[in-house]
């Protein structure tokens, strides 16, 4: 059952002038969470910004005997709330509501695990990365960013024993280009008949990108959209997404329903920006 | 001091004021799970047509100071599917139901009455004249009085349940409307929808909602729906109204009742906080011990200028 907890900030870490990580101290968010699921933030008081925003849970932080003890967030200043959580200090307090949305379908071995990030779409994929790393499934992260130095956290998905595939815009590390250009040469080099979950996060172009590549390939991918949001709890359906289904094409509220969804089922030409 | 919080609103009996606002609430079960219906004064649903709807493509929601707009354009299931999938489970929570109907034609809202007056389980019917979001139906007939008086009677020549018309603020004299809707065989009245509005993103210069306008919610809206139960009360004070506006604590809904509004609706709070109902009723509690008033109905329409104001 979700909760909405008065969480106090443990840390907050800057890793650029937009990235910044938060450490919150909410063990009954960190009970819950599953990889995929998101908290709905109030970062500030008063009545503006009036609503909360969206944010993956980007890592369950544990103690020594395995208890959790908070999440972290991932962020990237951008708006109001990503501005207020960009300049939050130890001590202050944010509001998160959650675990909320259904949560990825981990892959099991066989399979392989292939996780495509873009951007602040790497805060889906530290949890999922765990849990695979449980399950012993041979993961993969393919991850683009702008520059060298605007990927993060590459040693916690090491630490997990993940395989980095990178690209850079600039092509100041890894392949030169998005994400797709290792993505490209992953399915030119695996056998068809391997099975490999896919896993995206980040930009729109990007999702819509990785999941008709995978489709060319005849895979699958499980996408996590990322919606304007009122409420999270499918109160206003603001957050849909339009899906195709076997009768014709619906808006179905991300909040309920996703953020999770088959990538081959989203209609991404009505997806909105 | 034990006070009461129960009210009446043109006969529908309610344990509190605290009614959850249409559109903001989902059918009521999708909080289900975090908050007991049951606790609420009553719970009304998203707003239904005849058949099933899909709405505006996204983006359907703004952020503006101290509100939000929003273009969600009456997604729905229809009154039909309402009343076999969501119905039962509103009765089982022991929740309230207000049903918000919405029609394109007089003769649709009047149908989709007819269903509920045969459905089990629902307490009133609030008839949604004021959606600023479509096309067909909604607004058109809340911004004319004749629209107004039309709605209103077709309707209540098919039910005995309460009817609750839902008044636009998108009009010069919202008082009128009031008016019109008690002439035409109204219970109460419930005010205000969402203000009509946009906004616009100056980089690209396209419009930030799909559907170009939307409606305006939330605190920045309250001092004016205030100000219009406040003209309601006065042109009609024999007409029960059910505030709404930007309430966000107990003492936003205070101004509301002593405004005139017998009971309120909570919107766009409960997406900031769904636990937000607890506290309303904690806080309406508190207040009425410190002032010694021993119900919610004693502070009706309790707005004293006879002293001056205070600042």
């Amino acid at each position: 059952m979700p909760v909405d907890v008065d969480a106090v900030v443990l840390s907050n870490t800057q890793l650029s002038h937009d990235y910044n990580t938060v450490i919150l101290a909410a063990p009954r968010l960190g009970d819950q969470a599953l990889p995929g699921q998101f908290v709905m933030v109030k970062a500030t008081c008063g009545d503006d910004p009036l609503l909360r925003r969206p944010f993956s849970v980007f890592e369950i932080l544990r103690d020594d005997d395995g208890r959790s003890t908070g999440v972290s967030l991932l962020n990237k200043r951008i708006g109001v709330t990503t501005r207020a959580l960009y300049a939050l200090r130890a001590g202050d307090h944010v509001r998160c509501l959650g675990p909320l949305g259904r949560p990825f379908s981990v892959a099991a071995p066989p399979e392989q695990a292939w996780m495509v990030a873009g951007g602040v779409g790497l805060a889906a994929f530290a949890t999922l990365a765990a849990a695979l790393r449980t399950r012993r499934v041979d993961t993969t992260l393919f991850y683009g960013g702008r520059r060298a130095d605007d990927l993060f956290h590459l040693d916690t998905f090491e630490s997990l024993g993940v395989h980095l595939r990178l690209a850079t815009d600039d092509g100041s590390r890894g392949d030169h280009g998005n994400v797709t250009v290792p993505l490209r040469r992953a399915f030119a080099s695996t056998d068809r008949t391997t099975p490999v979950r896919l896993y995206a996060c980040g930009p729109t172009p990007m999702m819509w990108a990785v999941t008709k590549l995978a489709a060319s390939e005849g895979r699958a991918t499980a996408v996590s959209l990322e919606q304007v949001m009122g409420c999270g709890l499918g109160g206003c359906y603001s957050c849909v997404v339009p899906v195709r289904g076997p009768d014709g094409t619906h808006f179905v509220r991300s909040c309920l329903d996703g953020p999770i969804f088959d990538g081959g089922s989203v209609v991404w030409e009505q997806l909105g920006e | 001091m034990s006070v009461d919080l129960s009210v009446d609103v043109g006969g529908l009996r309610l344990a509190t004021p605290f009614i959850a606002a249409s559109g903001c609430f989902g059918y009521g079960l999708e909080y289900g799970e975090i908050v007991d219906l049951s606790t609420l004064g009553a719970v009304a649903v998203k707003g239904l047509f005849l058949e099933e709807r899909e709405g505006h493509p996204p983006t359907r929601i703004v952020e503006t100071p101290s509100g939000m707009l929003n273009a969600i354009g009456l997604q729905g299931i229809g009154v039909r599917r309402f009343v076999a999938d969501k119905l039962p489970g509103l009765r089982d929570c022991g929740a309230v139901v207000l049903v918000n109907i919405c029609g394109s034609t007089t003769e649709e809202y009047a149908e989709i009455a007819r269903i509920l007056a045969d459905a089990d389980g629902v307490a009133a019917i609030e008839l949604n004249i004021s959606c600023p979001n479509i096309s067909k139906g909604g607004m058109m007939f809340g911004s004319s009085l004749r629209g107004t008086h039309d709605v209103v009677s077709a309707v209540r020549r098919v039910t005995t349940l309460p009817l609750i018309p839902k008044l636009t603020p998108n009009v010069t004299n919202v008082a009128s409307f009031a008016v019109a809707a008690r002439d035409a065989g109204a219970d109460a009245v419930s005010l205000v929808n969402t203000f009509l509005a946009m906004a616009i993103d100056v980089e690209t210069r396209r419009p930030k909602l799909s559907n170009v306008v939307g409606g305006l919610s939330g605190p920045a809206i309250r001092p004016i729906a205030v100000r219009m139960v406040h003209e309601c009360r006065q042109a009609a004070a024999d007409l029960p109204i059910i505030g709404m506006g930007g309430i966000m604590t107990s003492e936003d809904a205070l101004e509301f009742i002593i405004a005139g509004a017998a009971a309120v609706q909570i919107g766009t709070a409960n997406f900031v906080d769904p636990f937000v109902w607890n506290k309303l009723r904690e806080g309406l509690t508190d207040y009425l011990r410190r002032h010694d008033v021993p119900s919610v109905s004693a502070l009706v329409g309790t707005l004293d200028t006879t002293r001056g104001h205070t600042a």
